[in-house]
């Protein structure tokens, strides 16, 4: 099933010529109205119209999240704020939040990439959407909702928290369609256990998990655990929010990010050079019909490659393959590269053990130390000391069979693990810089 | 002739265990015996009370990890030996004890004391076959 048969399933060459002439414009448009595109473009040595072809989108200067801060708040705004109808904000964990505005010709895209979004996800007129994103600044409740009322669904705008409610609503207004953070996912299905509530008998059959990282063996989790079909969404504020890709029910295999609104490309993080296709490296994404903050080659820190060959859905919109990590994710810890999703896939592989963890890197005389924090369960937990040092001593040595870095793990009381809007945080590195 | 004890996983953090003392008070709960075990890292805490299931509902809700197992009570002569005779017929049938910790209060002239065993209900035959006295759970509540 499709959304809009069109620009779903446009040519190859229709796709090319369709960026290019909107790569071109949104280049014109930001060097007129963004001072701070056309001194980074002046100081580059390129003009608007030396883009000629999709090539030439690598001779422009990329765009950073720092430089989104320095800007705060409306800096990097294309249009004067009389024509911004919606203003969302990250959650700025570091440093101040970056702010991110819509005019009403980017809602309505945004609610049209969102409902393209759905329809991959298997989703449908006549559904019962449960959004459990957050309802706020964070663009993952309103950007569902919109998408979810563009399709013709019936949304329940949850927002997160309050488990016990929402387990609740699911069950008595029948949703079909559940879209949250993968990690919450897992805390309503515990939530449920609790209250002798299964899953099969509810009448969810999709789940539409983004947000965060996660990995192939929690997808296989949450599936069991929820009984339904988990799919994986993309989105960053900075560049729409969620909807920029979803992975299609017919292959679940990558994520088709809609070309026909945005160009990505894959750098290697260190060299910054453009990589050949297929490569894995970093995401930079340049937004081409967005009006009220248009990205120019925004670096997503976000790893993954990119999967060309057509698709059994139909689509011809490249595919992202799921991402690995963050290129800022990514610790080196004794000269070892580790990525948070390497830890999870070794605790979800437990029996047991939720990915519910948190790495604590620290330097103690000049040697780094790993610590993992795991939140434990009622099924990970025991009334003996010894049980309880034999699973600690079973993680640390899967994680150093796996990594070859040994780590301290500690085990700590449930939902003891900071998160916001539902995010985990799922690093802290206490290592002076 | 079991009893049942609940254990609670409390982080090496400041007001943890005061925390489950008090939700418990609020509860109305009475704690009859405990134990507490400890790491670098983590402690666990077995309480034999007077109500267990609204012990255990009360802890659930404040967020805390609560499981419920079965341990068995004793009766121990309260004299020089007395604990160490048990000892040796539990050694003799070959039962392992995990874990044990005293009650306060004696039940007639002697002294209880809680045992987790890994086989429980063998021990609690190898027990009363040498004429060991096994107090019953209501008994232990109430005492």
């Amino acid at each position: 099933m499709l959304w809009n048969d069109e620009f779903e399933t446009l040519p190859r060459e229709a796709i090319e010529s369709l960026q290019l002439k909107r790569l071109q414009q949104t280049v014109q448009r930001v060097y007129a109205t963004v001072p701070f595109y056309r001194e980074r473009f002046r100081a580059a040595g390129i003009a608007p119209a030396q883009i000629k072809s999709l090539d030439d989108l690598r001779r422009l200067p990329f765009t950073l999240k720092q430089d989104m801060r320095e800007n705060y708040p409306y800096g990097l705004f294309a249009v004067p704020l009389d024509q911004i109808v919606r203003i969302h904000a990250s959650s700025g964990t570091t440093g101040k939040p970056t702010v991110v505005g819509y005019t009403r010709r980017d809602i309505e895209t945004w609610a049209e990439l969102m409902a393209r979004s759905f329809v991959a996800a298997g989703a449908h007129r006549g559904d019962v959407i449960h959004n459990a994103y957050g309802y706020g600044l964070f663009t993952g409740g309103l950007g569902a909702h919109y998408g979810a009322e563009k399709l013709g669904a019936s949304v329940i705008p949850m927002s997160g928290g309050n488990t016990k409610k929402q387990i609740m609503i699911m069950r008595d207004f029948g949703s079909t369609v559940l879209t949250c953070t993968p990690s919450y996912s897992l805390y309503l299905a515990e939530a449920a256990a609790e209250e002798g509530i299964d899953f099969r008998t509810l009448k969810l059959k999709v789940g539409i998990f983004g947000a965060e990282p996660w990995s192939e063996s929690m997808r296989q989790e949450i599936e069991e655990k929820l009984n339904l079909k988990a799919i994986d969404i993309y989105g960053l504020s900075e560049i729409l929010g969620p909807g920029v890709g979803i992975e299609c029910i017919e292959a679940q295999k990558g994520l088709h990010i809609w070309e026909d609104h945005f160009i990505p490309e894959i750098i290697d993080p260190d060299t910054c050079e453009v990589l050949p296709h297929g490569e894995q490296g970093e995401l930079v994404i340049t937004t081409i019909t967005k009006e009220g903050i248009p990205m120019i080659r925004y670096r997503t820190r976000d790893i993954t490659r990119l999967i060309s060959e057509p698709c059994i859905c139909g689509r011809t919109h490249m595919r992202l393959a799921r991402m690995s990590g963050r290129s800022d994710d990514m610790l080196i810890v004794r000269g070892v590269n580790v990525f948070p999703s390497q830890i999870e896939s070794v605790l979800v592989g437990i029996d047991g053990v939720e990915p519910h963890y948190q790495l604590i890197v620290d330097r103690e005389e000049n040697l780094d130390t790993l610590e993992v924090k795991v939140e434990v369960n009622e099924r990970t937990f025991s009334d003996e000391i010894k049980v309880m040092q034999v699973l600690s001593a079973r993680i640390q040595k899967e994680i150093k069979d796996l990594l070859g870095v040994t780590c301290k793990v500690r085990l700590v009381e449930p939902r003891s693990i900071a998160r916001s809007e539902g995010k985990a945080q799922r690093v802290i590195d206490k290592r002076p810089r | 002739m079991k009893v049942e004890q609940i254990s609670i996983f409390i982080e090496n953090k400041s007001g943890r265990l005061a925390e489950v003392t008090h939700v418990l008070g609020v509860a109305g709960v009475n704690i009859r015996a405990l134990s507490l075990a400890d790491t670098s890292d983590f402690g666990i805490l077995r309480l034999i009370v007077d109500k267990t299931d609204l012990a255990k509902s009360v802890l659930k809700e404040k967020g805390f990890t609560v499981n419920k197992t079965e341990v068995v009570a004793v009766e121990v002569p309260d004299r020089p030996a007395g604990l160490s005779g048990i000892l040796h017929v539990l050694d003799k049938a070959k039962v392992n004890v995990e874990y044990m910790y005293a009650f306060v209060e004696r039940c007639g002239e002697n002294a209880v004391i809680i045992f987790r065993f890994d086989d429980t209900e063998g021990a609690i035959k190898v027990l009363t076959d040498r004429g060991i006295t096994v107090l019953s759970g209501e008994r232990v509540y109430g005492m």
